[in-house]
């Protein structure tokens, strides 16, 4: 590729990664409101259960550390896209998809587990909240695991382009921000309630 | 291909190591009851900050931006906004849960606000 395509191409770059970056911040402040939400109506419990009856601690610690983990793998497939390694891009990739998958499925074992005793959103305000919150989150890690698969097919189909490279660097962005709003839900909900 | 300044192998592990510890401390801080409730929760919010930034910093490369830094501005921007919506909420609905409590408001009005009969 000659010299000034390669500067188009890192122009374009910067300027997708900041329009990415401010729908990032209109996410932020969706959250902000959920939170807000939340921290009005956590003791809002209608005679029900609480966040200490809901508050596991091993349960919460092991989904935090599974998504801290993912996060640093994004990272490192990151690295290894700037060293255009592709081999090392779909491993680390795939296990990044694998770590969010765990933690999806503890998190569904959580809420199924709820259901099951009856505690669903419509049985009080705070149960709303945290229904609205936690699951908020979730949604958002569904459609990462999701943009992770559609970029590992792009990238074993037609390996590391500009483009792929790209939508990588912007993939990373939305799930280490994922990764920043569950270290709230895991300071503010969990621990937060295991004090109350 | 731009060698990409940003993703440096260290810079992730860095981030990594510091965010599982802060995670643990405040885990233990909770579960273990090692400090009085008040304290405890000063104590993980702080952290939550902390591990904010240190992600912020070795995640996200927020400062090594360049250029007039528009990211940065934008994200501080909105952090202001998120504080007045959070707070914000808590301070207002705090006040109308006190004044909407079902007793006898006069009379809680009158010792709230030392007003005497």
């Amino acid at each position: 590729m000659d010299k000034e395509k390669l500067h188009h191409e890192d122009e374009k770059t910067d300027i997708v990664k900041f329009g990415f970056w401010i729908y990032l911040m209109t996410d932020l402040l969706m959250f902000a409101v959920l939170f807000a939400a939340y921290a009005v109506l956590r003791d809002n419990n209608f005679g029900g259960i609480t966040i200490r009856e809901i508050f596991n601690p091993p349960f919460v610690l092991g989904e935090t550390l599974l998504l801290l983990t993912s996060s640093f793998t994004c990272g490192l497939a990151i690295v290894f896209a700037n060293q255009e390694n592709k081999k090392m891009v779909v491993s680390f990739l795939t296990l990044t998809l694998i770590l969010g998958l765990g933690f999806l499925s503890m998190e569904f074992s959580e809420f199924a587990k709820l259901f099951g005793e009856g505690q669903t959103p419509q049985r009080s305000a705070f149960l709303s909240s945290f229904f609205t919150l936690t699951g908020t989150h979730g949604l958002h890690i569904i459609v990462g695991c999701f943009w992770i698969i559609v970029m590992l097919a792009k990238i074993v189909r037609s390996g590391l382009s500009v483009g792929t490279a790209r939508k990588l660097t912007l993939f990373s962005l939305f799930w280490h921000f994922l990764d920043i709003v569950w270290i709230f839900i895991f300071t503010i909900v969990y621990l937060m309630g295991g004090l109350s | 291909m731009k060698k990409d300044p940003h993703g440096s192998f260290k810079s992730y592990i860095i981030g990594f190591l510091l965010s599982v510890i802060v995670t643990l401390c405040s885990y233990f801080i909770v579960v273990n009851h090692l400090v009085p409730r008040d304290a405890a929760t000063t104590i993980i919010l702080t952290l939550a900050g902390f591990q904010l930034v240190v992600q912020l910093v070795f995640f996200l490369h927020l400062y090594k931006e360049s250029g007039p830094r528009w990211n940065l501005v934008i994200f501080i921007s909105t952090i202001g906004i998120v504080f007045l919506v959070v707070i914000g909420s808590i301070w207002i609905m705090y006040h109308l849960n006190n004044n909407m409590t079902p007793t006898d408001m006069s009379h809680v009005i009158q010792s709230e606000e030392g007003i005497l009969k």
